[in-house]
């Protein structure tokens, strides 16, 4: 497999790989940190999360539509208030789901999958209703363009840049918030001893709106990261979906560190094994080595020992 | 009376509802629809098998696979790589540069049959695999799964991921398997032409006789002491342990089993549909599968058939009319299974249409049940007393 490679060419290769496996690493990062946030810390299963994905990625497009027509002298940085704007839209439909549905189902994980599968069958129903079945794609702005080079074969494009930029910003953000704030204490007391949480006197519903809310928010920022580097869809959520799953459960849930480490590892092993072999036989590869695994390892790579 | 009902394989109203539903598909609908039609209940029915596993594995046994449609599609693999490998004899396929071998494979540059094609040339050995295949391949799954202690959301991601990886699979290596067309252009079995209108109304009998045989074969199942231990590890699976039960086992039995169902259900699609492709065996078609079991009532094999029918009924009927709808429904259906009826039809039907019935009904049978022993006394003296 690797003959008529020289080893400078190979190695170029592997560091292009690498580097598409960096941009891979990066969206299944932010779109896993929201299922993280909600698996790892509630037990429930998203199977919408795609379609809160996707919310975000059509309110950039939203967005991008507005600034070129009302404010074109703004449209260079447009992309910044999408992210915001997105994150608004995917957290407070979040806040909306979980007051509506979710909540009446945290005894029961199984129903809650099949509910939310059903959401996410309507709000793809309702993105073809109002967006049309066609991908929408979104104009970057000038200084997103093109690409760096760093030697003679090896390029480095500057969207992708920004994207691993932006997941890195916000995976700092979310540890923060998790680990450091007041707020963050207060989901993890929940997580760790949900009685004795609402004993010292935290509203536990109103952590686990919150908790939820703010993991939509983050697929819905996932989205918007999303267009840089593909077009959207009705249906582009739910092709990624069993992927972040696979990222979440690989790296056990409930742990953050666990989530990216599982992410970095399913994304290069994909992209470099399919430089080499047809991306489907890569894909088959890549999640029947993550099922192998998880067979030996029920928990994940990496487990937080908590008392239920 | 009470005690001999306890022991019996059907209740009163169990075997009331079996005659209804044998009535209904044997006599009602072949007589009520034209052969078109006819034909569309059958292939319904045979998503039945798969509601009816569900019920058995997620109802009973509290393990929700979301990968049923792999089994129901090696099921359905197994019949249609045997009709395709009759269709394809020398004479029929002597046009391609090799013939004798089917259709995709030529098209595919392939010169040779497939090592794993060879064995499929037998009936005998088809009908075997088409069970033991999927079957070995749930039993291998329930092992690894199991014996591990995976149960719960681990299990049906982890089931949902197989389900994703075979399609890829099944897509991704067209020359051995048909790709994304599937395997199409069936044709006789064993020199009988499946496609003509009486095949294809014998072939909706066959099906039936089959779904009551595994009805019965799964009544058997739930009123076993297997049964009942299987609601007792659904229930509190670790007093059951401690009991000193293999916990385990019960698990990988029930899961293979409602595979194996689910695949008798994939042949018997191919056979009437005439074609299995890998949009049976994906995320979606596994998860929808699921829904036929929710709509139906996940503790009720009869409401498994009849939310097979239902839902495949209205899927059939909306998306034809409104496309747009149907997407909506089926949403507002899985939400409403979980939320407002989580029995589903049967727990409708034992709510509101079960009552009623036995205030019509009971009295006939508390009537019966008052001549009975009066016919005994009728030997002894005085037959005028009623």
């Amino acid at each position: 497999m690797f003959d008529g490679y020289t080893s400078s060419e190979l190695m170029s290769i592997f560091a292009m790989q690498g580097f598409a496996g960096l941009i891979l690493f990066s969206v299944l990062v932010l779109m896993a940190l929201g299922l993280a946030i909600i698996f790892g810390q509630m037990g429930v299963i998203n199977m919408a999360h795609g379609e809160f994905m996707i919310l975000g990625a059509y309110v950039t497009y939203l967005t991008s539509i507005f600034f070129e027509t009302f404010l074109p002298g703004l449209s260079s940085i447009y992309f910044f208030v999408a992210i915001i704007l997105a994150f608004l839209a995917a957290g407070s439909l979040g806040a909306f789901v979980e007051w509506a549905l979710i909540r009446r189902l945290y005894k029961r994980p199984l129903d809650t999958l099949l509910a939310t599968w059903g959401l996410s069958l309507i709000l793809q129903q309702c993105y073809r209703s109002i967006f049309g079945a066609r991908e929408k794609g979104v104009s970057l702005p000038d200084w997103l363009m093109g690409s760096i080079p760093l030697t003679d074969i090896i390029e480095i494009p500057i969207n992708g840049l920004f994207v691993m930029c932006l997941t890195l910003v916000i995976t700092f953000a979310v540890y923060y918030v998790m680990q450091r704030s007041q707020w963050g204490a207060k989901v993890r007391a929940v997580v760790q001893n949900r009685p004795m949480a609402a004993a010292v006197g935290i509203n536990t519903s109103k952590v686990d709106r919150m908790t939820f809310a703010l993991g939509c928010g983050i697929a819905g920022i996932a989205g918007s990261a999303f267009t840089m580097i593909g077009s959207t869809g009705p249906t582009s959520g739910q092709l990624y979906i069993v992927d972040t799953f696979m990222v979440v459960v690989f790296g056990g849930a409930a742990n953050l560190m666990g989530t990216i480490a599982s992410a970095f590892t399913i994304s290069q092993a994909q992209t470099i094994l399919e430089f080499f072999m047809s991306g489907s036989i890569a894909k088959v590869l890549t999640l029947g080595m993550v099922v192998g695994i998880l067979m030996l390892r029920p928990q994940g790579l990496f487990v937080l020992k908590i008392r239920r | 009376m009470s005690n001999f009902s306890k022991q019996s394989l059907f209740s009163r109203n169990e075997l009331c509802g079996l005659i209804v539903m044998a009535v209904l598909l044997l006599l009602v609908l072949p007589l009520a629809l034209d052969g078109f039609r006819l034909n569309l209940v059958g292939k319904y029915l045979s998503y039945a098998f798969v509601a009816m596993g569900l019920v058995l594995c997620w109802g009973y046994g509290g393990i929700l696979s979301l990968g049923q449609g792999v089994f129901f599609g090696l099921g359905g693999y197994c019949m249609a790589m045997f009709l395709k490998l009759e269709a394809s004899s020398p004479e029929n396929t002597a046009i391609q540069s090799t013939p004798g071998i089917p259709d995709f494979m030529d098209w595919n540059q392939l010169t040779a049959l497939p090592w794993f094609w060879e064995p499929f040339n037998n009936l005998g050995f088809s009908i075997l695999a088409v069970v033991l295949v999927p079957g070995l391949f749930a039993f291998l799954i329930g092992l690894a799964m199991f014996k591990r202690r995976v149960g719960g959301v681990y299990f049906a991601i982890i089931t949902q991921a197989i389900a994703a990886i075979l399609t890829i699979l099944i897509v991704g290596s067209q020359g051995m398997t048909g790709g994304i067309n599937g395997i199409t252009d069936l044709r006789t079995l064993l020199g009988w032409d499946i496609r003509t209108d009486s095949a294809k109304f014998i072939l909706y009998f066959v099906c039936v006789f089959f779904l009551l045989g595994c009805l019965v074969l799964c009544q058997f199942v739930l009123k076993s002491k297997l049964g009942r231990l299987l609601v007792a590890v659904r229930d509190t699976e670790e007093r059951v342990r401690f009991s000193g039960y293999n916990v385990d086992n019960f698990k990988i039995f029930i899961f293979t089993f409602a595979a194996m169902l689910s695949a008798v259900g994939g042949a018997m699609f191919t056979l009437q549909v005439g074609f299995m492709s890998p949009s049976f065996v994906g995320i979606v078609p596994s998860i929808e599968m699921v829904i036929f079991c929710a709509v139906g009532g996940r503790l009720s094999l009869f409401g498994a058939v009849y939310g097979a029918l239902a839902v495949n009924f209205a899927k059939t009927t909306l998306s034809e009319a409104l496309p747009e709808v149907w997407l909506f429904a089926l949403g507002a259906m899985f939400i409403a299974v979980v939320s407002v009826f989580p029995n589903g039809l049967a727990g409708l039907h034992r709510a509101y249409i079960g009552p009623v019935l036995n205030r019509y009904f009971g009295s006939t049978v508390a009537a019966i049940k008052q001549k009975l022993p009066s016919r005994d006394s009728l030997s002894n003296s005085n037959p005028g007393a009623q």
